[in-house]
């Protein structure tokens, strides 16, 4: 399997930061940066990237199935996270993951017929001093409400 | 020693090297700690929380497998809130756990159950519905039931650290976490059952044992794997006079508690339905059954009327049959018949290497040396692929130790993962790998040397010339293939060498010389199969077979006499490195008798005097007469190795690098036998390329 110049790049530069012998913490980072590229986690992705670490693939298999950041099918272009753990619930996580269905029509990991939006209700996100927080994609937004949401969702939609 | 920690466990005043683990300061000073993740000889964990303690001065419980001692340390191990805890965990082990106890393998042996009687969790606060899944079968041998899994990580680290193969892994998180197969839904793997027999509860279980009894209606015999060289002590389960189970959970012999799947698992072979259970006897050109009064006394007639018309006999011993049974055969074939015509199939040049070695003291290798040595040469063999013991020892004294491993191979082996160098060479070229191994080699504080098949002849003493030539101790293993191809040897099943590798005046016909002789009188087989690999040129030879099965070599046969398995029968085998080791019968199969008494009745049906032909009086016989062999008796009578010492002396005998072949064995094969076991060959049907030899 073969990656772009690019991802190349910058998979063998994060490689290289850790210690001779330690590769195989490069794992988490070489899975997100590689899911982005190749849309999810495929069965041959978890093969390659066991290979260039050289570990047996069933190590690759625990961490993608423990970490939910991980899809094993692929998720929409704007990958909306809410969370809904005890301090984002405090601000009414809950209420702003049901607005969030309804508002994008979809459920928890749905993603829509278009593929622009998924939706994912997860755990802490380590935004909690500025909860609720949701993320999309990489990017954090912190005390959400429903209008700050639909303003989130709205300005997504005219990027397009 | 000066620098020991002293610290208090329970008010006891307990002593400990610094680094030592609390959990074992405590286990050596016969303090029991309950653990479920902690596992001597693996890495920590610290994922079960059951071996909490309460440490002075600690303001939180501890866990006592990570807590390294402490000087003036006090641990309390059964305290109030040490208990408390354990009950907690217990409880809180026990929310999805099934508490299928009456059914559940484990059950009566399980260290869940032993903790909850001990601790009491009978009642639980949570009253949420218990997450089920369903159980999954992953190979031929290993079986998983999620449910039952108290996620202490011991399969993974045995499977990963222990075997060297990685097949198991932990997936999901939470309540939802299992262990998962190296394949997505199945496993491809040593299928060694080490993760079954690690595993504390019923989770992991074996195709072979499942739901079969419980284990207090078993008898537990130890007595010796019968497949490969190693020697491995297996604990078999027996109920009714039937093999249930192998296993060596309580870790006694020089293999620990570990077998591979052969010495787990392939005893069915013993009560497989092709087994010979009458003596054969050709009648009208065909086997027919006929007595055993009848077959013997056929046997003797035979060999009574070739032996006065001075004509020829050939004779093959086998490389599974007790040193009992082989010292016997010899000793019927020279004294009784008058012939050196016999010989057994050879795998290693071991012959050589002891006329090599003559007179040293210390040259020969244990299989603790592969656990202990500092350095260690593998030439021209995949050793987790045929010696499985050894292969684990040395990954054993690598993860303990350091020990560092180099490989002279034909292609990759499992030590490639660890070893410091490895070198691909064509057969026959291993010494120039070797060689270029030199300067890494003589910086070496010592070095053990384990060497195949393919280094034999002048190749066996270029080898030792090379060691020496380093300057340092070296020890060495001359790997052989089957549980007692180094008791054929020592015992003598050789045309030119008797017992102790003492020369004979007349040497007799080599296996493939028997083979050829168009005038052989008399082929007399036991316990092997040559027709496998040769053909038989004498078309009118008398050839009587001792065997479990009708091999191709029995299908010859004149007469058949139905042998008893090395699992059910007494005496003694020695493994690869020399260590003798006592067989204990664990069951039987009606109408076979052990090869000893077959022997000692033809004796008796030809009114030969060979001496008493009980077991212990040939040991003895074995002992008094076969160099290397005046080994102690109680170490022999205990169940332990007894390491036999045959360096004596020069070997005047030619070599003959020509007859020395290997079977080639791999993890599921083991020559005619393993054909006869079921499980092997249900693996080896398994689909999946691991299995592919
Ligand atoms: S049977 Fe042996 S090799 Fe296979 S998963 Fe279990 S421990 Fe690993
Ligand atoms: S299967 Fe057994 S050994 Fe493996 S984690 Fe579960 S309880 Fe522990
Ligand atoms: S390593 Fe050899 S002796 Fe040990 S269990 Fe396997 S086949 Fe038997
Ligand atoms: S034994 Fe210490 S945490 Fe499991």
């Amino acid at each position: 399997m073969t990656f772009s110049p690019e991802l190349e790049k910058k998979l063998a530069k994060l490689i290289a930061s850790y210690p001779p012998g330690k590769e195989k913490s490069a794992l988490v980072p070489m899975l997100m940066f590689t899911q982005d590229e190749v849309g999810c986690i495929t069965p041959e992705l978890v093969q390659e990237v066991a290979k260039r670490l050289n570990i047996p693939p069933v190590q690759v298999d625990e961490v993608v199935s423990y970490y939910s950041m991980l899809h094993r099918k692929p998720m929409g272009k704007y990958h909306i996270q809410i969370c809904t753990n005890i301090s984002c619930l405090l601000w009414d996580a809950d209420k702003l993951f049901e607005h969030a269905c309804q508002k994008l029509g979809l459920g928890h990991k749905q993603v829509s017929a278009d593929g622009q939006f998924s939706l994912e209700e997860v755990e802490c996100i380590g935004a909690c001093s500025w909860a609720p927080a949701i993320q999309v994609n990489y990017d954090f937004h912190h005390h959400v409400t429903p209008e700050k949401f639909d303003q989130i969702i709205d300005s997504l939609k005219k990027v397009q | 020693m000066a620098d020991l920690v002293t610290l208090t466990i329970n008010g006891k005043t307990v002593q400990a090297p610094p680094g030592t683990l609390v959990i074992d300061a405590a286990k050596r000073a016969g303090i029991e700690i309950p653990a479920f993740c902690y596992y001597e000889g693996f890495s920590l964990q610290a994922a079960c929380r059951m071996c909490l303690v309460e440490v002075e001065k600690m303001p939180k419980l501890q866990a006592s497998c990570t807590l390294p001692v402490a000087e003036g340390m006090v641990v309390k191990t059964e305290s109030d809130p040490v208990v408390k805890a354990r009950k907690s965990t217990l409880e809180f082990l026990l929310t999805n756990h099934p508490l299928d106890c009456p059914v559940c393998d484990k059950g009566g042996e399980c260290e869940l159950q032993d903790m909850v009687f001990r601790y009491g969790a009978a009642e639980s606060r949570f009253t949420e519905i218990k997450h089920h899944v369903d159980e999954k079968q992953w190979s031929p041998i290993v079986f998983y039931d999620a449910p039952r899994c108290i996620l202490c990580y011991r399969c993974i680290r045995v499977c990963s650290e222990g075997m060297g193969v990685g097949a198991l892994g932990i997936v999901n998180r939470g309540v939802y976490s299992e262990i998962a197969p190296s394949h997505g839904d199945h496993l491809e793997c040593d299928e060694c059952g080490a993760c079954i027999d690690i595993c504390p509860v019923g989770a992991l279980t074996s195709g072979t044992y499942r739901y079969q009894t419980r284990p207090w209606e078993m008898k537990h015999v130890g007595t010796i794997c019968t497949f490969c060289s190693n020697g491995c002590k297996t604990t078999l389960g027996v109920r009714n006079e039937k093999i249930v189970r192998g296993n060596n959970r309580d870790k006694s012999g020089i293999n620990g508690e570990f077998l591979c799947i052969k010495g787990r698992f392939a005893f069915d072979f013993q009560d497989h339905p092709e087994r010979l259970t009458s003596p054969l006897m050709r009648i009208d050109g065909k086997l027919q059954e006929v007595s055993w009064a009848k077959a013997l006394e056929a046997v003797a007639k035979k060999f009574a009327e070739v032996k006065a018309r001075n004509g020829k006999f050939g004779i093959v011993g086998s490389t599974k049959t007790t040193n009992e049974e082989n010292f016997f055969l010899q000793k019927f074939a020279r004294q009784g018949l008058g012939t050196n015509n016999i010989d057994h199939h050879r795998s290693g040049d071991v012959v050589t290497l002891m006329d090599a070695l003559a007179g040293r003291t210390n040259a020969l290798a244990t299989v603790e040396d592969c656990y202990q040595m500092k350095a260690a040469l593998v030439v021209g063999a995949d050793l987790a692929q045929e010696h499985p013991l050894l292969a684990y020892q040395l990954r054993a004294n690598f993860r303990h130790h350091n020990a560092r491993v180099y490989t002279v191979t034909r292609g990759p082996v499992r030590e490639d993962q660890y070893s410091v160098s490895r070198v691909r060479t064509e057969p026959g070229k291993e010494l120039e790998g070797v060689e270029s191994l030199r300067p890494m080699l003589s910086q070496e504080p010592e070095l053990l040397i384990l060497f195949g098949s393919s280094i034999k002849g002048e190749d066996v003493r270029r080898l030792v010339a090379f060691a020496d030539s380093l300057n340092i101790p070296v020890k060495y293993i001359c790997l052989v293939d089957y549980s007692n191809s180094r008791g054929a040897v020592d015992m003598g099943l050789l045309p030119d060498l008797g017992p102790g590798y003492q020369p004979v005046d007349n040497p007799g016909l080599t296996l493939p010389e028997m083979m050829a002789a168009t005038d052989l009188d008399v082929l007399w087989v036991v316990g092997a199969n040559p027709l496998a690999r040769y053909s038989l040129a004498a078309a009118n030879a008398f050839v009587v077979v001792q065997e479990m099965f009708l091999t191709e070599t029995a299908q010859r046969a004149d007469v058949v006499l139905p042998a008893a398995s090395a699992y059910e029968k007494n005496g003694t085998v020695t493994n690869v490195t020399g260590q003798c080791q006592k067989l204990t019968a664990a069951a039987k199969t009606m109408g076979t008798k052990p090869d000893l008494e077959i022997m000692g009745l033809l004796a008796k049906e030809m009114k030969l005097n060979l001496g008493i032909w009980t077991v212990q009086s040939v040991f003895e016989q074995i002992r008094t007469q076969v160099r290397g062999y005046n080994i102690p008796l109680p170490v022999v009578a205990t169940g332990q190795a007894a390491q036999t010492s045959p360096l004596n002396g020069r070997i005047p005998v030619i070599s003959r690098p020509d007859l020395i072949q290997s079977a080639s064995n791999t993890l599921f094969t083991s020559g005619s036998l393993g054909r006869y076991s079921k499980k092997l060959t249900s693996v080896l049907e398994y689909p999946g390329e691991l299995y592919r030899p």
